[in-house]
């Protein structure tokens, strides 16, 4: 809402997702960023504001706990049969109520199918800003645009735009809450730590029946391949250089002797020879694993977008000139289809001397 | 049945490159399209008119070369196009934009009779938001499902394929109510080359800011009005480079790649 | 006088554009190979009325003119010579002739179903002993009192589309006295009784257009079916010829700028002495030679198809287009063949086969030595 007394907004929400009651990556990793945004904020301004992890469902009290775990300060959960299954409607209306009740400073959301359907409309009907699959969030004092600022600490979200050529980074100034969706794979779990104490409320909202506006006849898990390549911790990923879609048989010998996963590049995905969900980059998916193996990839700029911040990439093209070298860590200029099968050669070896060893 | 699609016309990213010296955004040159989720919207849109009647209306908000989008839509099989673009709407944010768009909408069912369903495109790919279609529902009143990946209707009730990471829901929902379409949805036709002909002889009337003061809250919309601002853009630095074997023999490479993955602990 | 191109000329040219690279490109390849033409492929082209350009909408057509007509030419040459050709002949030729000499009934029971998608057409006049000199016709057309039917003897070569089309304009003698004023234009449903079509004819280029020997033997056609009147048969056949002849200049700026867009792509990559071949000043000014002689044959086309649009004396016009763009695209092509060496001449690229599709259109709907007949004839020379 538009707001003068933006004093009166405190502290720092996080609006888990739950899926058949398990708490969704993302969730953690937002935790463990607003942990991060309290402490800055506090050395900035010196006041101390939580971090409140929130989750929705049916009988999700149990998972509370393990909110404290990765660092709430806070954890509240609203329960109800109809929040079971995520649906708009109830789950908007949810937290519309708590962020009129509770003037969050901040709010963060997961990007993800959900997050980026729930966030936006809380946030237009709470009249307040939100910025879509942040990469990076810091809080910063607002003083360094002459005639705009507000001198006060606020989010600065920084975000991709414009197919991920540039970034941009936002700021609300004059609404509370500031809220943002932030990409999964991107921000970091903190330590863990088991048990940790702290408060676990339960939050009321009462619900009509109109709430539930539209009907869920089937929830279909089938047909969907249970991979997540944002989950792997390594990842082999072909180009267009691989040459067929039989070369992923190839990959996919890597990916299982390093325990990893295959992914794509956009062409491969475009031509059938790999489902969408292995897609990496701008209208793919960002992964950051500890190894990313770029195979036969040139790494146009919207594929790297997706993968140029992972632990480790090694990539193998043709082309000295192939863009992909300039994010690489390790490069090699050569044939795929001839250093892959030399590759699985080496690794099964290595592998099978460990196992004897 | 009526039918109200919104399009975007958006650089096509996809052609963007930087300038590798001095690592700017070469725009030139860069051709303006359909938005890729909105143009699957469109493509439903008319199927579902070929298959029970009505009319598809579409909308685009932007600057008057968006134009070209709307005779595009026309010539693809569209009904009627409005161009919704006033100096007063630029430098709306998702939040203005909606709620201009819904607005605009609004004002055309008054004079022609309500819309029985809204479809939007999940995301742009110059913005990449897939805040817009939810923001117009939420303005509108009207129930949203996002990321459709198929719609049917039968009488008054829409089922829809709602695509998540890991599952699908099939859904039903009465009319009206707003879709976001995703490209899965349905692969768009060609424009035919009959209808470009007759789109370019067709007037797209324009919604300006004139023509919607009465019904919006000024101080709610452009860039002034919006609640987020961009305040910095700037282009990605590329990571520092690391070592690059150029004249390596396969064997030879695969020492190196094995030697880098132990090292690392990878292996 | 302005050079660019209206609104919805560009909004067309897109659309081909796509339609081109999507849907024609990828079968180009295999088209080629297997010398047959995807009838998918020409159904589409029906559906989104590429088959029907400058025709009224009145007739089901699309409602363009002859320059959209040559944009989409150009445009499906690019990826396909075979492409540009069978468009071309339904219609320029086909089509064409039925526009300018039909009547209304006609218009209605053959342009119609041509123009909107539902039928395809060709056009024989070619004889194997009727080529550039076209009153060699042999093919012989008499008229039966008794049924007010013409009975059509004989055969034609090279009839583009026969093995699919549905009608055949058709150039038959009538009186050997009279030469070519003894000749009828017939629309010949090529499901009669009599027509026997042949295997494609095998060729060095635009393989996969379907262009094969027709044979008429007692084929009955309804003298409803007479375009325009007894004699002006040969009139018929040389003025749809002059619209078919900006068509096939457009084709061969297509081949042409296909071929030297891949060449561009090519040369920017490939590296040799060091650095890319495009760095080369010896490369630039090929380059600069190629596209500067493009440009200068689509202007011509356009010229002589902006001419018929507006209903002014195209002959010479549309002669002087097809004369230098098909000696332009053999050019193009064979200097992008050039500039791509080995890789130019292996079927991995397709420059090699805009080579051999450009050949013909030095030779097809007019030689390029009738091309200066035609051009010579309008310059009034004798004193």
């Amino acid at each position: 809402m538009k707001t003068s007394n933006t004093a009166e907004f405190k502290n720092f929400y996080v609006i888990c997702e739950q899926r058949d009651n398990k708490v969704q990556k993302v969730s953690y990793e937002l935790i463990g960023e607003a942990t991060k945004l309290a402490a800055a904020y506090k050395e900035e301004t010196g006041k101390d504001e939580k971090v409140i992890a929130v989750v929705l469902g049916d009988d999700v009290q149990p998972v509370c706990q393990s909110l404290l775990d990765h660092g709430a300060d806070e954890a509240i959960y609203i329960e109800d049969p109809m929040l079971k299954e995520y649906v708009t409607e109830p789950y908007v209306k949810a937290c519309v109520q708590l962020i009129e009740e509770k003037k969050p400073n901040v709010v963060l959301f997961g990007a993800s199918s959900i997050g980026r359907d729930l966030a936006p409309r809380t946030a237009s009907r709470v009249h307040t800003g939100l910025t879509a699959d942040c990469t990076k969030l810091t809080m910063e004092m607002d003083d360094k645009y002459p005639g705009k600022s507000v001198n006060e600490v606020l989010l600065h979200m920084t975000r991709p735009a414009f197919g991920g050529n540039i970034m941009a980074t936002i700021l609300i100034r004059h609404h509370r809450p500031q809220m943002a969706t932030v990409r999964p794979g991107v921000m970091q779990l903190i330590d863990v730590v088991p048990n940790k104490p702290g408060k676990i409320e339960e939050y009321k909202v009462e619900f009509v029946p109109e709430d539930m506006n539209v009907k869920i006849v089937e929830v279909l898990k089938e047909g969907h391949k249970a991979v997540d390549i944002t989950e792997a911790k390594y990842l082999v990923s072909g180009g267009r250089g691989i040459g067929s879609a039989d070369f992923y048989n190839e990959l996919r010998k890597v990916a299982d002797l390093l325990g990893g996963e295959i992914s794509s590049s956009r062409a491969n995905v475009d031509a059938g020879w790999i489902e969408k969900s292995r897609q990496v980059g701008q209208t793919g998916k960002t992964v950051r694993p500890d190894l990313y193996m770029a195979c036969g990839i040139s790494g146009a700029i919207q594929h790297l977008a997706g993968m140029d911040q992972s632990e480790y990439i090694i990539a193998i093209n043709k082309n000295d000139s192939a863009p992909i070298f300039e994010v690489a860590d390790l490069g090699v200029v050569g044939d795929v289809k001839v250093i892959i099968p030399k590759l699985i050669d080496a690794l099964a070896k290595y592998k099978e001397a460990e196992a004897n060893a | 049945m009526r039918i109200a699609v919104c399009i975007k016309q958006v650089p096509d990213t996809r052609e963007v490159k930087l300038d590798p010296v001095t690592n700017n955004l070469i725009r030139d040159g860069v051709p303006s399209i359909i938005n890729m989720d909105d143009k699957s919207g469109l493509e439903m849109a008319i199927r579902l008119k070929e298959k029970h009647g009505g009319t598809v209306t579409v909308f685009t908000m932007g600057p008057p070369q968006a134009d070209l989008a709307l005779r595009e839509a026309l010539a693809m099989g569209c009904d009627k196009a409005y161009l919704i673009s006033a100096r007063e709407f630029g430098g709306s944010d998702t939040y203005a934009t909606g709620y201009i768009i819904a607005n605009a909408m609004r004002k055309v069912e008054e004079e022609e009779g309500a819309f029985d369903l809204f479809i939007t495109g999940r995301q742009a790919i110059d913005g990449d938001t897939a805040q817009v279609g939810p923001q117009i529902a939420e303005n509108l009143g009207v129930p949203q499902i996002s990321y459709a990946e198929g719609i049917e209707i039968n009488g008054d009730v829409v089922t829809v394929k709602r695509q998540y990471e890991d599952r699908y829901h099939i859904i039903e929902v009465g009319m009206p109510c707003l879709l976001t379409a995703i490209q899965e949805l349905a692969e768009p036709r060609y424009m035919h080359a009959g209808l470009i002909v007759d789109a370019y002889n067709t007037e797209i009337p324009v919604i300006d800011f004139a023509a919607l003061e009465s019904r919006i809250d000024k101080t709610t919309i452009g860039n002034a009005g919006s609640p987020t601002n961009v305040v910095r853009s700037f282009t990605k630095q590329p990571k520092g480079q690391g070592i690059k074997y150029d004249n390596v023999g396969p064997d030879e490479a695969v020492k190196i790649i094995m030697d880098k993955m132990i090292e690392r602990h990878i292996i | 006088m302005d050079f660019k191109l209206s609104k919805t000329h560009q909004l067309q040219q897109e659309m081909y554009r796509r339609f081109a690279e999507n849907e024609v490109k990828p079968l180009a390849e295999d088209m080629d190979e297997t010398e047959v033409y995807d009838m998918e492929l020409l159904a589409k082209m029906h559906k989104y009325g590429i088959m029907g350009i400058p025709y009224s909408k009145e007739y089901g057509g699309v409602g363009g003119d002859y320059l959209s007509y040559t944009l989409a030419m150009e445009e499906m040459s690019k990826v396909d010579g075979s492409t540009g050709i069978t468009i071309s002949v339904h219609t320029s030729l086909c089509c064409g002739a039925i526009d300018a000499f039909g009547t209304e009934e006609q218009k209605q029971k053959f342009l119609r179903p041509l123009v909107d998608g539902s039928a395809t057409g060709c056009y024989g006049l070619t004889e194997p002993g009727a080529g550039s000199d076209a009153a060699g016709v042999q093919t012989q057309a008499v008229y039966d009192e008794a049924t007010d039917e013409w009975v059509v003897n004989g055969g034609k070569v090279f009839t583009t589309n026969s093995a699919f089309a549905d009608y055949c304009v058709l150039i038959a003698m009538t009186d050997r006295n009279l030469g070519t004023k003894g000749m009828v234009a017939l629309i010949v449903d090529l499901k009669s009784e009599g027509v026997t079509i042949s295997q494609n004819i095998k060729r060095m280029g635009i393989r996969a257009a379907q262009n094969c020997e027709v044979t008429y033997e007692n084929v009955r056609v309804p003298n409803a079916n007479l375009l325009g009147k007894v004699g002006q048969g040969f009139k018929i056949a040389m003025k749809a010829l002059d619209g078919g002849r900006i068509g096939i200049a457009a084709q061969s700026v297509g081949l042409a700028q296909g071929a030297l867009d891949q060449a561009i792509e090519y040369v920017k990559d490939r590296k040799q002495f060091g650095r890319p071949i495009a760095a080369f000043q010896t490369t630039q000014f090929k380059i600069a030679d190629m596209q500067t002689k493009i440009d200068a044959a689509r202007l011509l086309t356009w010229r002589a198809a902006v001419a018929k649009d507006n209903h002014e004396n195209y002959t010479a016009p549309a002669a002087m287009a097809k004369l230098f763009a098909s000696d332009v695209a053999n050019y193009v092509c064979r200097e992008a063949v050039q500039l791509m060496g080995g890789y130019g001449y292996c079927r991995e690229y397709a420059v090699e086969r805009n080579l051999r599709d450009a050949k013909i259109t030095e030779i097809y709907e007019g030689t390029s030595e009738v091309m200066k007949m035609v051009i010579a004839g309008s310059l009034n020379l004798k004193k």
